[in-house]
């Protein structure tokens, strides 16, 4: 399946933090490239949904949709916003 | 006001259908009546829920097509395969309700005052968000430079094909048929590349502005190219669609 990017899970993200999030620049924990959250690779196979550093392949983030509730995991990223 | 719309809680709300235009053998205009919008920036998406008599849920995201300000349109393209676009384009009627969310995205969208000139670059259905980005220009009076570089399989697969040769003066428009190309055509007959990129692309030094949406690996070449020949990153927007075809 080829990745699209953060744009496609903008909703996603507004739903989870809040506020818009594409815009927001994120730094890989793996390579430290830094970027806006809408230019991470994003595989979104539900209910879960991948993101990865585009240059080196890292997970960044992790969401899974059970129920009406999103499991968040954020480890790969160094940094956000 | 954009800070203020950033903030909103974004909830699904049920839309009406107000007219289905046909734009391509495979392409629909959806308008609709929304009860409940803040208002859009152009280059916004929105989010469209379907759910199954038997509870199951698909989520798509489509883009905006038409500028802030005009009633909410999306143009959506049907891919045979597809969960929801084929119910969108087959199915869906004037009258008929649509859950929704939006509008989402505060990265792919252009302001008059985010200056340009302005390089539009289309990949098939990805001119959706471009047009939303021309029609703001126009009618907010702005003089930036457009050219739209939009690459097609084929004359009949160009969405809007009408509007975009009527377009307004400073919007320049460039089509490249990358499959089929009608007799006589003079326009570019191969996909784009660095050779074409740099016969069309503002000099680096005026400060272009690049907009890039379309399927994934039409936006990755495209960009990749741009930054190689000089523009910098963070000039060059991008928009990936995936996998979906037409270009």
């Amino acid at each position: 399946m080829e990745a699209v990017d953060g744009n496609a899970i903008g909703g996603l993200l507004h739903e989870v933090f809040g506020t818009d999030m594409t815009a927001v620049a994120s730094v890989c924990g793996g390579c430290g490239a830094d970027r806006p959250v809408a230019e991470l690779a994003v595989y979104a196979h539900a209910p879960g949904t991948v993101v990865r550093c585009p240059s080196c392949d890292s997970v960044l983030m992790v969401f899974v949709k059970v129920h009406d509730r999103v499991c968040v995991d954020l480890l790969g990223l160094a940094a956000l916003g | 006001m954009a800070g203020t719309a950033l903030r909103r809680r974004l909830t699904w709300q049920v839309a009406k259908v107000a007219a289905v235009a046909v734009e391509t053998a495979s392409v629909r205009t959806i308008t609709l009546d929304v009860p409940d919008w803040p208002g859009h920036q152009a280059g916004q998406h929105l989010d469209i829920r379907l759910t199954g008599e038997d509870g199951y849920v698909a989520e798509r995201s489509y883009s905006i097509a038409s500028a802030p300000g005009e009633p909410i349109a999306i143009t959506v393209e049907r891919l045979d395969d597809g969960e929801v676009s084929p119910y969108l384009t087959d199915e869906l009627r004037a009258g008929d309700d649509l859950e929704l969310r939006g509008p989402i995205g505060g990265y792919f969208v252009w302001e008059p005052g985010d200056g340009g000139p302005l390089l539009l670059l289309a990949g098939g259905s990805g001119v959706v968000p471009l047009r939303s980005i021309i029609r703001h220009r126009e009618r907010t009076g702005s003089s930036v430079p457009v050219r739209l570089l939009y690459s097609s399989r084929t004359l009949d697969e160009v969405i809007y094909r009408q509007e975009l040769d009527q377009a307004a003066a400073g919007v320049e428009v460039l089509y490249t048929l990358t499959r089929h190309q009608p007799p006589g055509w003079a326009g570019y007959t191969r996909r784009v590349d660095a050779a074409l990129l740099a016969e069309v692309a503002w000099p680096v030094g005026e400060s272009p502005l690049v907009y890039a949406c379309g399927p994934t690996s039409f936006v990755e070449a495209v960009s990749q190219d741009l930054v190689r020949s000089g523009y910098p990153p963070e000039r060059v927007k991008t928009e990936r669609f995936g996998a979906t075809g037409g270009t």
